[in-house]
């Protein structure tokens, strides 16, 4: 089931890199590739590298499928409820950039490098389908794996 | 007699597909592309993103991206429903 | 007809696909062949949107000789086929599950028992 030692340690000092570099795809979707569904698959496959290094039966006990369920659910109705915010005048409507709020610069007009603060409403919607794909990809995988763990012993 | 008739069929859909492809534009050469040039041009201004495909994907066209998130919801929640019976300790 | 090859690449890999798919009677290999089409469709997608000698849509440190939309290449395919493989992948996810649950049921993976078992 689960390794030898010296898999888990590698990988268990190779997790928080891929992570950061994951959350760093997604934070930073207007400015260069990458966007929520990318970092969400990123940070998901270092999830399953933890998975694939300690054995299901271990992260089983640790995690269950049902927090994994709520936090994808809270994944998907911030993305809902951040598109309804703006329904004075439409649906899905940008109401954050070029006002003096959070997210608010506008840049200007051709080559630039990038500036964290524009882009209005697309950080934290990238931050919200970023969470649900990472709890959506992780479950499936988790589930598939404990299910073929668990079928294997018996014969048919 | 079964194989035959289903290589015959696949051989008849690769001739098709294929001459369909050659008949296509020059691969590079876009013909209409004033919605894009729109869209490069304006995307500063109107979303202040520096990235054009991620104000396409979630500001121009935000719709589609609601539908996608939806589809894989229900896929999620199919995979936890299927397997549900072994899925406990 | 000779610059049409990315084009010819992207329907010779849904020709596999529809081969596999037609040809083999394990159920894994016929999700595979399912997977190989989607890549292909994903492919062809995306090559309906290239110009020629162009850079991505992206305005974050261009090279400093790019005309502004006559040297990007466009953007609305690229962000039509983000879609697809997310969907692609949910797709599959969900075929492995009931992949797994037959082969719980029938004990067997050949689809031509699959039919005649009742079981």
């Amino acid at each position: 089931m689960s390794e030898s030692k010296i898999i888990k340690t590698i990988s268990s000092i190779a997790f928080p890199f891929v992570m950061i570099y994951g959350l760093y795809v997604i934070l930073h979707g207007h400015l260069t590739p990458g966007g929520g569904f990318q970092g969400g698959a990123i940070v998901a496959s270092a999830c399953v590298l933890l998975l694939a290094g300690y054995g299901s039966r271990e992260i089983a006990k640790r995690i269950k499928e049902g927090q994994l369920s709520v936090l994808e659910s809270i994944g998907a109705l911030g993305f809902v409820s951040l598109a309804l915010l703006g329904i004075s005048t439409t649906f899905f409507y940008n109401f954050l950039a070029g006002s003096h709020s959070i997210f608010g610069r506008i840049p200007p007009f051709g080559s630039n490098p990038g500036d964290l603060n524009t882009a209005g409403l697309l950080p934290l919607m990238n931050i919200s389908v970023g969470i649900k794909v990472i709890a959506g990809l992780f479950a499936i995988v988790m589930v598939l794996a404990f299910v073929t763990w668990k079928m294997g012993g018996r014969k048919q | 007699m079964n194989k035959t008739v289903s290589a015959c069929a696949l051989a008849l859909f690769a001739v098709f597909l294929v001459a369909s492809v050659l008949m296509l534009r020059p691969f590079g050469e876009p013909e209409e592309t004033t919605m894009d040039d729109y869209i490069i041009g304006n995307a500063q201004n109107e979303t202040g993103a520096n990235n054009a495909v991620t104000s396409v994907v979630f500001d121009y066209r935000g719709f589609d991206t609601l539908g996608e998130a939806t589809v894989l919801f229900t896929a999620v929640a199919g995979v936890l429903l299927v397997l549900r019976r072994y899925a406990h300790e | 007809m000779i610059y049409n090859i990315p084009f010819i690449a992207a329907i010779s890999l849904v020709l596999i696909g529809l081969y596999t798919l037609i040809f083999k009677r394990n159920l894994i290999k016929m999700i595979i062949g399912i997977t190989i089409m989607e890549s292909g469709v994903n492919l062809f997608l995306i090559t309906l949107g290239y110009r020629k000698e162009s850079v991505a849509p992206i305005f974050t440190a261009l090279p400093s000789s790019t005309t502004i939309p006559d040297k990007m290449s466009l953007p609305v395919p690229q962000a039509l086929t983000l879609t697809s493989i997310v969907i692609g992948v949910a797709v599959l996810a969900l075929m492995l599950a009931i992949a797994v649950q037959i082969y719980r049921r029938y004990g067997t993976l050949n689809v031509d028992k699959i039919r005649r078992l009742r079981g």
